[in-house]
């Protein structure tokens, strides 16, 4: 296993399906904490056969024109489709064959590319059904055993429960619904929402309060209260959400429809003019060759996918274990330009470490390890460990307490401990001036480098403790905040993409500095109070930034609201989570680096496409216009430089590939396209010399590529 | 191409080089509304008074939609009155020649064109116009139709300069001062050179005049140089001659003619950098030159190189070789000696790339791929450079949509100069680019069908279509420049012709505000490395494709059929 944080080999390639190896939950130092697949969420290849059946016959149902008329351009399509059908049928038997084959293969493809474009759409949405379905299994009617005021208990199904409600749940019950525990303390396996099969602690007061309708109490007793109604819990809005059932347009998605309408109607214009024109030269066209010409002008690439792009966006978070409750915030999070982190649990290591042991003129290294490790053995908190692995590394036997030894536990009195051994032998180790005191008290001197060595290891953003014996004081073990290995790669990588990241901790502004710049921020916000954070927040905001952050706390609540991406810990309390519009199931804080990369890659995978789309249309026109025309006017066979074979092939090959190129860009559209940490000036250099040149040359190729298989199977002359 | 052509061409770009900085410094500090403006020690007292008179409060902007309504009654109150002048000029003083009032068609369209600032002409000025419908009607409407353009411009540099503020500017203050402290003192200075060069400025009707062989000709006089040189100036374009500046009063040689091209080219140029000045970056105002200047040199660099090379359709016995008689040789049909092959190149490709549509030789009588450059440089909607005030304009939309397009592609919600490019903007982009195309196929493709429309093409086929489409690709452009051959006087082109010049002004300049009022109140974001960076190369060529592909997406099937066509089949 690896060890985490390091399983992405790049973070911001929110292309890469997730990875099995995930984040353990915030502040959990040790490595390789992570689960195998979700049970609830399992990976789905991109075309995926249990999806791809239904979507195809979604796609049929999707024809409907009232729904078709949400998507302006594919509706268009679709009415050429309709009419093209018509006239054919109208002309079956007055018709030459060329003609009939020519009409009819025509408006077959014509209907393909409706039907292409609403099988990508019922593909990205079949995905989130699929996890639906998934979620839906766990959402099992359950008996609630309401507590009222008297204290009597009534049984109540879970699907009647009233907010304010106080119900009991033990030992291997569920959770009837979301709610707060009030009292008691139980681990709860929360696998069903998660897919983390570890279980979590869930107790009444403080930060991890809340508690899911649909997970399972493992241990003991708790009673909770209701905060939520039944249809409007967690895991109902989180169904929603991964259907897509009330999927709003975003903000970007409603100024790009426009611009897509607006070309629509500019090329019905070009179109629909053309007649005229083409009656004046006398040669007058057809109804199906010049809705052949308006279906390939008209930017259907990106119509058609449109929406799947956005589902498919909003699936990317899901499959990241990220809830969102609007697409507007997945938006909003490509556009953040500053983010808000914590460093405890997100830049650094939950828990301070040992890295260092600095001993005092005259001691042995070996004996300051031994004596720090004998202080330490009783020690169970994080640090103590540390300083027991780290004295482990550095002596080989380190030595014995004994059976007569007496432990001295921390207190916040004496701020030390260590241990009695049976020989008379006192240890302790603790904060620099409690040890000096304790030395003081037993007639020994501070030696003076001990006080430099303390001095310079608070300048260094670490924590010194002292360690004394009865006999000698010898010497000082830095703790040190350890920064996550990756951490200044991915600030790089953040700054490259004009992202500013400011970390947010409660130590003095020294510490929180020499943190702050190993790590590699921006900014650093030290002894930060709520009100600071909110305050930030605002500040930037003003600035004209658009800001993130995560939290959990519900002295972290207003801060989410106010922030335009807010995302909470589903560890943390009801407040953070109303508050937020993100939740991380899995409770990574880091994971606020992904969810702007794959905001970024939603804005980027539209644009791409649209780049695409219309230039494409130039080779539509060196394909269609001169075998409209070439028959009377044999000089503009000049302008068929892909030199297809006859007027008919030609027209039926750029229909064809018009319709093709929706399928092809399929796994693109769901995937989204690759998000690289690069300048926007770099960035937008490379997206347009692979979208646009690329989109002026492919269809030149695969119109001609289409042509040749057409003339190949010798139906159409 | 020979020498000559690229000397001309050189002398040119210097001169431009030289002025247009300063002129974009002057205009950025006419239209700069938080410091006075230059001149003002002269001109303000009587502004002021003006605006006491008018009940007009100097001190109060407008939002928007108040400006766009200050532009629409301004310009129908114009062409009420140029229409009343010319109805009654019969009636009217500084009438030497004894011209009649106009006909209703021909006024209205005459009225509409010089308001829109088209200049398109239905009719021919020395015989049918009186001196003072020239000098009060045409040159004054040359003066204020070129201003409110230049207001329009200045308001929409607003939008972009401003962040958080409901109001774009006072429509009065911005038309006036464009007046009085650009148009006046550099048409003041014009006139007077073209004076020197030989162009006529008097008060006479026809007289006749005895020439050195000793045939008696009649020689028509009037108020020429004050006419030419706003005209040029303004990018109006509209000729006192029927000839306009192929006829020697007008532009008696090769340096007035260079003179009066630089007048074509100086403002609209200086605009995009006065846009630099005032939003705070000269970069982006530099990017845009860069695509107007590149668009417009392209199209010179065709046009010379096809008129200049010859046509290969000449009859046998033409001669095309360089000679000094015909001014360097080329293709010399209906192109004046005194400019010659490479002086029409020039000519036309810049009067077709501005707004101006004056003309120094026949655009119908162009070869097909020079006549062909002055058509698609007119399709392109006019913003390479465009008119005054309204090129920047123009292609400012089109950076809009190339920044919301391209600029998806970089991760964020599109921004130009700090503002959000949103469904508001995009919405307003695509009404301004939707109106002109809109109107000149529709009418084009009405006028190939329909009888009376048919009845005023002279030359029918590819050519008759070119010259439709030209007749209302000039006017919805307010270019103003005719392929000849169509019925420019009749029923049908007199009523459709004025519809697409008031389309193309008033229907783009209505979205354009509305856009400058979305984008002036919102906030600015910062710049990050985030950021589309709008003032590379890359976003000129991107804005330049951008420019092309729409106006080639849009006009394709119709040029294939038309000057390509025509172009094929020699």
């Amino acid at each position: 296993m690896k060890p985490m944080l390091t399983g992405h080999a790049d973070p911001l390639d929110a292309t890469s399906e997730p990875d099995t190896h995930r984040a353990g939950p915030a502040g959990d130092g040790a490595p390789g904490a992570t689960s195998g697949d979700h049970p609830g969420r399992p990976r789905r290849s991109l075309l995926d056969r249990a999806v791809a059946g239904p979507a195809a016959a979604d796609a049929g149902r999707k024809l409907n024109p009232r729904t078709m008329a949400r998507n302006p351009v594919m509706f268009v399509v679709e009415v050429g489709a309709a009419g093209t059908t018509f006239l054919w049928l109208r002309d079956l038997a007055s018709a030459t064959a060329q003609e009939n084959i020519f009409a009819g293969a025509v408006t077959a493809w014509l209907w393909f590319t409706v039907l292409f474009a609403n099988f990508a759409e019922a593909m990205a949405e079949g995905r989130g059904k699929a996890q639906a379905a998934a979620l839906r299994r766990t959402r099992t009617e359950t008996v609630a055993r309401v507590r009222r005021p008297g204290g009597a208990i009534d049984e109540v199904a879970s699907t009647a429960l009233a907010v304010g409600d106080e119900c009991v749940v033990e030992a291997g019950e569920l959770i009837p619904g979301d709610g707060e525990v009030v009292q008691g303390i139980a681990s709860v396996d929360e696998s069903a929402i998660t897919g983390e099969s570890a279980p979590v602690i869930r107790e009444s007061g403080g930060d991890r309060s809340a508690v899911t309708g649909g997970t399972r109490v493992l241990s003991d007793r708790i009673v909770l209260r209701i905060t939520a109604r039944a249809g409007e819990s967690f895991l109902d809005r989180m169904i929603a959400l991964v259907e897509g059932a009330d999927r709003q347009k975003t903000p970007n998605e409603i100024a790009l429809s426009i611009l897509l309408a607006g070309l629509t109607i500019v090329f019905l214009l070009a179109v629909v003019a053309l007649q005229p024109f083409a009656i004046y030269s006398g040669d007058p066209q057809t109804i199906v060759v010049l809705t052949a010409l308006l279906v390939c002008l008209i930017p259907t690439t990106i119509g058609g996918l449109l929406s799947a792009i956005g589902i498919a966006g909003m699936d990317r978070l899901v499959q990241r274990n990220v809830l969102a409750t609007s697409g507007r915030a997945v938006e909003a999070a490509g556009d953040c330009s500053t983010l808000l982190l914590d460093k405890t649990g997100t830049i650094t290591f939950g828990n301070r470490r040992a890295t260092r042991m600095v001993p005092a003129h005259g001691v042995d290294e070996a004996d300051l390890a031994r004596a720090a490790w004998l202080a330490s053995l009783a020690d169970e908190t994080p640090e103590g460990r540390s300083i027991v692995d780290l004295a482990a590394d550095m002596v080989a036997d380190p030595g014995q307490v004994g059976p007569a030894g007496v432990f001295v536990p921390f207190t916040a009195a004496t701020r030390m401990s260590g241990v009695d051994l049976a020989d008379g032998r006192q240890v302790r180790k603790g904060a620099a001036d409690a040890v000096q005191a304790w030395a003081t008290e037993a007639g020994l001197g501070f030696p003076d480098e001990v006080v430099t060595v303390v001095g310079r290891v608070a300048d260094g953003g670490g924590t010194p403790l002292v360690v004394a014996d009865t006999a000698r004081v010898l010497g000082v073990i830095q703790l040190d905040d350890v920064v996550k290995p990756g951490m200044r790669e991915r600030f790089d990588q953040l700054r490259a993409l004009g992202i500013r990241t400011v970390m947010v901790t409660g130590d003095n502004p020294r510490t929180a500095r020499a943190i702050g710049a190993e790590a590699g921020v921006d900014d650093v916000l030290a002894e930060a109070t709520p009100e600071d954070k909110l305050a930030l927040i605002r500040s930037e905001q003003a600035g004209g930034n658009l800001v993130a952050m995560t939290g959990d706390g519900t002295n972290d609540a207003p801060a989410l609201s106010q922030a335009d991406v807010g995302v909470a810990m589903n560890t943390g309390t009801q407040a953070a989570k109303e508050a937020a519009n993100m939740i991380d199931l899995d409770s990574d804080p880091t994971k606020l680096i992904e969810i702007v990369a794959i905001g970024k890659q939603l804005l980027v995978t539209r644009g791409a496409l649209t780049t695409f789309s219309i230039a494409n249309d130039v080779a539509k026109y060196f394909a269609i216009i001169p075998a409209m025309f070439v028959a009377r006017h044999p000089e503009l066979d000049r302008l068929n430089i892909m030199h297809l074979a006859s007027p008919r092939s030609a027209i039926l090959s750029a229909v064809v590939f018009n319709a093709l190129v929706i399928v092809a860009l399929i796994p693109l559209a769901l995937r989204g396209v690759r998000v690289r940490a690069a300048t926007a000036a770099e960035v937008l250099r490379h997206n347009l010399l692979v979208y646009g040149a690329g989109g002026l040359v492919a269809p030149f190729v695969g119109i001609k590529a289409i042509d040749l298989v057409i003339n190949a199977l010798g139906v159409l002359r | 191409m020979d020498a000559g052509a690229l000397l001309q061409l050189m002398v040119l770009g210097v001169a431009l080089a030289v002025t247009v900085p300063l002129l974009g410094r002057w205009l950025a500090a006419v239209y700069d509304t938080g410091q006075p403006a230059p001149l003002d020690r002269l001109f303000l007292p009587v502004e002021q008074r003006l605006y006491r008179w008018c009940g007009i409060d100097p001190d109060r902007e407008q939002r928007w939609d108040a400006y766009a309504r200050s532009v629409l009654m301004f310009g129908l109150v114009g062409i009420v009155g140029l229409y009343g002048l010319l109805r009654l000029q019969g009636h009217l003083p500084l009438n030497p020649t004894g011209r009649s009032g106009v006909g209703p068609l021909v006024s209205f369209n005459a009225a509409v064109s010089f308001v829109t600032n088209t200049n398109w002409q239905a009719y021919a000025g020395e015989s049918t116009l009186s001196h003072l419908s020239q000098m009060a009607g045409l040159t004054v409407q040359n003066f204020v139709s070129a201003a409110v353009g230049m207001a329009v411009g200045a308001a929409v540099i607003r939008g972009f300069a401003r962040s958080g503020s409901a109001t774009i500017g006072n429509f009065w203050i911005d038309t006036v001062r464009s007046v009085t402290r650009v148009l006046l003192p550099l048409s003041i200075v014009l006139a007077l050179f073209l004076v020197s060069q030989g162009v006529i400025q008097n008060l006479h009707g026809l007289q006749p005049v005895t020439g050195i062989d000793g045939t008696t000709q009649v020689v028509p006089g009037g108020p020429v140089a004050s006419q030419i040189a706003i005209k040029q100036l303004g990018t109006n374009g509209g000729g006192f001659f029927n000839a306009n500046a192929a006829h020697p009063f007008e532009n008696p040689g090769p340096l007035s003619n260079l003179v009066q091209v630089w007048a074509i080219l100086a403002l609209p140029l200086a605009f995009p950098l006065a846009f630099g000045r005032l939003v705070g970056d000269r970069r982006q105002g530099r990017v845009l030159l860069a695509v107007m200047v590149g668009l417009w040199l392209t199209s010179v660099l065709v046009a010379t190189y096809a008129e200049t090379g010859g046509n290969s359709r000449a009859p046998a016995g033409v001669t095309q070789a360089p000679t000094t008689e015909l001014a360097g040789g080329g293709w010399m049909e209906g192109t004046e000696t005194r400019f010659g092959a490479a002086g029409c190149g020039l000519w036309a490709a810049t009067t077709t790339a501005t707004s101006s549509g004056s003309i120094n030789c026949q655009h119908d009588s162009m070869t097909a791929v020079g006549g062909g450059t002055a058509m698609v440089n007119i399709l392109l909607g006019e913003l390479s450079p465009g008119g005054v005030g309204v090129g920047l304009m123009g292609l400012v939309v089109y950076a809009v949509l190339a920044v919301f397009v391209a600029g998806l592609m970089v991760g964020r919600t599109p921004e130009y100069l700090g503002k959000k490019i949103q469904a508001t903007e995009v919405k307003l982009a695509m009404l301004y680019l939707l109106a002109a195309p809109a109107a000149i196929l529709a009418l084009a493709a009405a006028s190939v069908v329909a009888g009376p429309g048919q009845a005023g093409i002279a030359n029918p086929g590819p050519h008759g279509l070119s010259e439709v489409l030209y007749a209302f690709g000039s006017g919805a452009g307010n270019n103003g420049s005719a392929f000849g051959g169509l019925a420019a006087g009749s029923d049908w082109y007199g009523i459709t012709v004025g519809l697409a010049m008031l389309i193309g002004r008033f229907l783009l300049i209505v979205p354009a505000l509305g856009l400058a009022g979305s984008l002036a109140a919102k906030a600015k974001v910062p710049v990050t490395a985030g950021t589309f960076p709008t003032h590379t190369p890359l976003f000129a060529g991107l804005v330049a494709g951008v420019v092309l592909i729409v106006a080639g997406l849009t006009f394709f099937p119709a040029l294939a059929l038309g000057p390509m066509l025509e172009a094929l089949q020699s």
